[in-house]
C-alpha cells in the first residue's frame, strides 16, 4: 500500500507535467485534441494524489513505523482520530495535503468547466498543472513522506501533544481549501494574460472560485483562532504571530478581490486591477507557505527546519510570483481597460474598499517581513508584534468599517450619499445610543471601547438596513415586503450576512478586549474566587490517566446565586511521557455569548495551585461572526448567476437584478 | 470642477492616503519593534529602563523562586552573564531549568527585568531560534544537543 502511494505520487508528478505542457501547446496551436487532454489528466492526477494521500493516512492509522514520517509523528497508543489527523500534523504530510487540494481544484475546473472557452480552459489547467508540478517535485525531492526505515522501529515518537486535538482535523484542511483555492483565481489570471484578453465572462468565472476559497479561508482562520484560544491556555484569540499573518494576508487580499470582481462582473471596470489582485492573493498564499514551511520562523506550525526546503520553496515562490508579474507587465497593456465611473457610486465604494484592504495587507506584510529583513541585513534581531499592528492595522480598518454599510446601498454609476445616509439614520441612531449607553452605564468603559461597541452595532444594523431597504420596509404592505425579501437575489443576502458577520466579530473583539477581566492567584482546594460577578470554587486537583498521557485535573464549580453549584468546569495539566511534554487543557464554560476561561499553573509546595481565570464577554461572537461570514459566502454561491457550471443561463434575470437598487 | 480635475482629486486623495499609511507604518516600526538581547549583550548595548525589549537565554539552574501568589523570579543566562527576571502569571508548559526562553518586558529602575510574557519552545525538539543562534555564536551550545 505504501509503495503504491509512493508510486502514485510519482505518477501524479509526471501527469502534472503533461497537464502543463500539452494543453498549453494545444491552446497555442488551436489544436482541439491537445487542449482536450487537460481535463482527463487533471482528474486522473487528482485521483492519484488522493490514492497517495490515502496510502499515507492508512500507514498512520495502522501505525506503520517502517515509514520514517509515521515513526517521527505518531504513536501506537494515540486515539485513532489523532493517528489519522497526524497524517497532516507534520511537514511532509501537510505538503501532501496541500497538493491534494491543489489537484482537487484542478479537477473541479476540469469537471465543471465544460462551458468555458476551450483555450481559456486549457490554459487554466496548464497553469494549475505547473503549480502542481513544482510542489510535487518539492515533495519528492525534499519532503518525501514515503521514506522507509530498515529495521522498522517498534514504537513511534508521538505526535506533538499540542496537535493532539480535534482542531487538527478541521483547521488545516479548511485553511488549505482556502488558500490553495486561490490558485484557481491565479490560474485564470495567468491564462487571461497568456491569451491577452479578458472578457466579461472571465469575471463571472473567477468570482465563484474566489467565493469558495474565501469561504474556506474564513472558516480556517476562525477555527485556527479558536483552537489557539483554547489549546494554548493563554486565553488570546489572535497573537499577530507571523504564521497567523501568513494566512491573514491572503484573506485580506482575497476579500479585496471578492469586491473588485463584483465591479468587473457588473460594470466591466477594474479589469486589470482585478487580475493583478488575483495574482497577488495567491502570491501571498505562496508566501505564507514559504514562511510556514521553510522554517524561517519559529512556531507551532514550523515542524522542522531544513534549509534545502526553504531554498526550494523560495525558488518556487520566485518562479511563480516573478513569472506571473513579469507576464502581467508584458501583457497588461494589451488588455482593454474597463470603463470609468463616478467616484460616488457603488463602484467607487468598492474601490475605496480595495484601497483600504490592500493597504492593510501591505502593513501586515511589512510587519511580518521586516524582522526577517533586519535579521538578514544586520546583526540585530527584532520582533514586531501586537503593538505595531494595533498602531497601523487598527486605524486603517476603523474608517473602512465606518463606510461598510454605505457600500451596498449606493447605486451603480452614480450614487446619492445623502439619500443613503437618510436610509441609514435608524442604524446610526442605534449605534449612537449604544455608544452613549456603553460610555455612561458600563463601569470602566473607555471612550475607545464605547466607540467600538457603536461601530459594531452600526455594522450589524447597517447590514440589516440593506435588506430592509431592498425589501421595501416602510414603503409597501407587509405581504409585498415579504415576497420582495424572499425574491431578492441570493447574493444580496450574501453581502448582508457577510457584513453582519463582520459586525458580530467586531463586537466580540471589542467585548473581549475592552470588558474582559483577568485574575491570577494561587488557590487551595475549597477556596472560592469571584470574577465579574461569577463565583468559582476550586474543588481540588485529581490525577487521571488518558490513553497516552497522565493528567492532573483541576475541578472547579460555578456557584449560583443561591450558593449551590450550578455547573462544573475542569482544567488540566497533561503530561505526555513519550515527548516529555506538558500541555494545558483550559477549562471553558460558555455563559450565553460569553465565556469563563480557567487555566492551571504550577503546583506550589503547600498544595496550592496557581490559577488564571478570565471572564471574556461576548468572546464567542468573534468566531460566530466568522461562521456568519461563511454563511454569507455560501448564500452568494447559491445565487443563480454565480452557480458554478451555469454562468450564462438566466441572462434575463441578471438584467432584472441589475436594475434593482 | 471639470471631469479631469475630479479624477485628479481622486488620485491625489488616494496617494495622500497611501503616503499617510506608509508614514504610519514606518513610525510604528521605529516605535514598536522590540529588540532581542541576550544577557551578555546588555553590557555593550544601552537599554533604558522602560524600553521594551526581548531578553532570551537559558533559565539558570537553581534560580527559579516562586514568591507569593503567581509571581515567579528566575535568572536568564547565556552562561557568561545572567539577568534576574520577575514574571507574574502562568509560565508556559515547557518552561524548565536550563531550557531556552524568551521573555519580553522592560527593565525596572532596580535592574530587574519585569517580563509580561514568557515564551518557551513550542515543541520539545526545538530551541527558540534567536536563543539557539545567540548561544551558538557564543560557542556555548552545539546543534547536536537539541536532537
Amino acid at each position: 500500500m505504501v509503495e503504491t502511494g509512493h508510486f502514485a505520487l510519482v505518477l501524479a508528478f509526471a501527469l502534472s507535467l503533461v497537464q502543463t505542457i500539452v494543453p498549453l501547446f494545444g491552446a497555442r496551436l488551436s489544436n482541439q485534441r491537445l487542449m482536450a487532454v487537460g481535463g482527463p489528466v487533471a482528474v486522473t492526477g487528482f485521483a492519484l494524489t488522493a490514492l497517495s494521500f490515502a496510502a499515507l493516512a492508512s500507514a498512520y492509522a495502522s501505525s506503520d513505523f517502517s515509514l520514517a514520517n509515521v515513526w517521527e509523528n505518531s504513536h501506537s497508543l494515540q486515539p485513532l482520530i489523532y493517528k489519522i489527523t497526524g497524517t497532516w500534523g507534520n511537514h511532509e504530510g501537510s505538503m501532501l495535503l496541500w497538493v491534494l487540494i491543489l489537484t482537487f481544484f484542478g479537477a473541479l475546473v476540469a469537471a465543471f468547466g465544460s462551458n468555458l472557452p476551450a483555450t481559456l480552459r486549457a490554459n487554466v489547467l496548464a497553469v494549475q498543472g505547473a503549480i502542481g508540478a513544482a510542489f510535487f517535485l518539492f515533495i519528492l525531492a525534499t519532503s518525501n513522506p514515503f521514506i522507509r526505515l530498515n529495521p522498522a522501529p517498534i514504537e513511534g515518537r508521538d505526535l506533538n501533544p499540542i496537535l493532539q486535538d480535534l482542531g487538527l482535523a478541521i483547521h488545516p484542511p479548511l485553511l488549505y481549501l482556502g488558500y490553495v483555492g486561490f490558485s484557481i483565481c491565479f490560474s485564470f489570471s495567468v491564462a487571461a494574460l497568456i491569451e491577452g484578453r479578458i472578457d466579461a465572462s472571465w469575471a463571472r468565472w473567477v468570482r465563484p472560485w474566489t467565493l469558495v476559497a474565501w469561504m474556506f479561508l474564513t472558516g480556517g482562520i476562525a477555527m485556527g483562532s479558536y483552537w489557539a484560544y483554547y489549546e494554548l491556555g493563554w486565553g488570546g484569540f489572535w497573537f499577530w504571530d507571523p504564521v497567523e499573518n501568513a494566512s491573514f494576508m491572503p484573506w485580506l487580499a482575497g476579500t479585496a478581490l471578492l469586491h473588485s470582481a463584483i465591479v468587473m462582473e457588473k460594470r466591466s471596470a477594474l479589469k486589470i486591477w482585478t487580475l493583478l489582485l488575483a495574482i497577488l492573493t495567491f502570491s501571498l498564499s505562496l508566501l505564507g507557505t514559504f514562511l510556514v514551511r521553510s522554517g524561517v520562523l519559529t512556531s507551532v506550525h514550523a515542524f522542522a527546519t531544513d534549509p534545502t526546503r526553504g531554498v526550494f520553496i523560495l525558488c518556487i515562490l520566485t518562479l511563480f510570483i516573478g513569472g506571473s508579474l513579469a507576464l502581467f507587465a508584458l501583457r497588461a497593456s494589451r488588455l482593454t481597460a474597463g470603463g470609468l465611473f463616478h467616484p460616488v457610486s457603488r463602484e467607487g465604494a468598492l474601490v475605496l474598499n480595495n484601497l483600504f484592504l490592500t493597504t492593510a495587507t501591505a502593513t501586515v506584510l511589512v510587519g511580518t517581513l521586516y524582522p526577517l529583513a533586519v535579521e538578514a541585513f544586520s546583526a540585530d534581531k527584532i520582533s514586531v508584534g501586537a503593538p505595531f499592528f494595533n498602531l497601523t492595522f487598527a486605524p486603517l480598518m476603523a474608517p473602512l468599517l465606518v463606510v461598510v454599510p454605505f457600500g451596498p446601498l449606493l447605486a451603480w454609476k452614480r450614487g446619492d450619499v445623502l439619500g443613503v445616509a437618510q436610509r441609514l439614520m435608524v442604524a446610526f441612531g442605534a449605534a449612537l445610543l449604544a455608544t452613549l449607553v456603553t460610555a455612561l452605564f458600563i463601569d470602566g468603559a473607555s471612550v475607545l471601547a464605547a466607540l467600538g461597541v457603536g461601530l459594531a452595532v452600526w455594522l450589524i444594523l447597517g447590514a440589516l438596513t440593506d435588506l430592509a431597504v431592498k425589501a421595501g420596509v416602510g414603503n409597501v404592505a407587509v405581504p409585498v415586503m415579504v415576497r420582495r425579501l424572499v425574491g431578492l437575489p441570493r447574493s444580496v443576502f450574501g453581502t448582508a450576512f457577510a457584513h453582519l458577520g463582520l459586525g458580530l466579530t467586531v463586537l466580540g473583539i471589542v467585548g473581549t478586549l475592552c470588558f474582559g477581566t483577568e485574575k491570577i492567584l494561587s488557590m487551595h482546594a475549597g477556596e472560592t474566587v469571584e470574577i465579574s460577578g461569577h463565583t468559582v470554587r476550586f474543588v481540588g486537583l485529581y490525577p487521571a490517566q488518558g490513553p497516552n498521557y497522565s493528567e492532573d485535573r483541576g475541578r472547579f464549580e460555578l456557584i449560583g446565586v443561591s450558593g449551590s453549584p450550578v455547573g462544573e468546569i475542569s482544567s488540566a495539566k497533561r503530561f505526555y511521557p513519550v515527548r516529555q511534554m506538558t500541555t494545558t487543557e483550559s477549562g471553558i464554560r460558555t455563559i450565553f455569548l460569553s465565556q469563563l476561561y480557567i487555566s492551571l499553573g504550577d503546583e506550589g509546595k503547600d498544595g496550592s495551585v496557581v490559577v488564571r481565570l478570565w471572564w471574556k464577554p461576548l468572546v464567542t461572537l468573534i468566531w460566530g461572526g466568522g461562521l456568519v461570514m461563511m454563511a454569507g459566502a455560501a448564500m452568494s454561491l447559491m445565487d443563480r448567476r454565480l452557480r458554478v457550471g451555469a454562468p450564462s443561463r438566466r441572462r434575463k434575470q441578471t438584467v432584472a437584478d441589475a436594475s434593482q437598487p | 470642477m471639470t471631469r479631469k480635475q475630479k479624477r485628479l482629486s481622486v488620485i491625489v486623495g488616494g496617494l495622500a492616503f497611501l503616503a499617510a499609511a506608509t508614514g504610519l507604518t514606518f513610525y510604528a516600526l521605529g516605535q514598536k519593534a522590540s529588540y532581542f538581547y541576550m544577557p551578555a549583550d546588555l553590557t555593550t548595548a544601552s537599554v533604558q529602563p522602560g524600553q521594551r525589549i526581548r531578553l532570551g537565554g537559558l533559565v539558570e539552574k537553581g534560580t527559579i523562586q516562586r514568591g507569593q501568589g503567581a509571581t515567579v523570579a528566575f535568572s536568564v543566562t547565556d552562561t557568561h552573564k545572567s539577568v534576574k527576571v520577575t514574571y507574574t502569571g502562568i509560565l508556559p508548559d515547557l518552561f524548565r531549568e536550563e531550557q531556552g526562553v524568551i521573555t519580553e518586558g522592560t527593565f525596572g529602575p532596580d535592574g530587574v527585568f519585569v517580563a509580561d510574557s514568557v515564551l518557551a519552545k513550542h515543541d520539545e525538539r526545538y530551541m527558540p531560534k534567536e536563543v539557539a543562534a545567540g548561544l551558538k555564536a557564543k560557542g556555548v551550545w552545539q546543534e547536536s544537543k537539541s536532537e
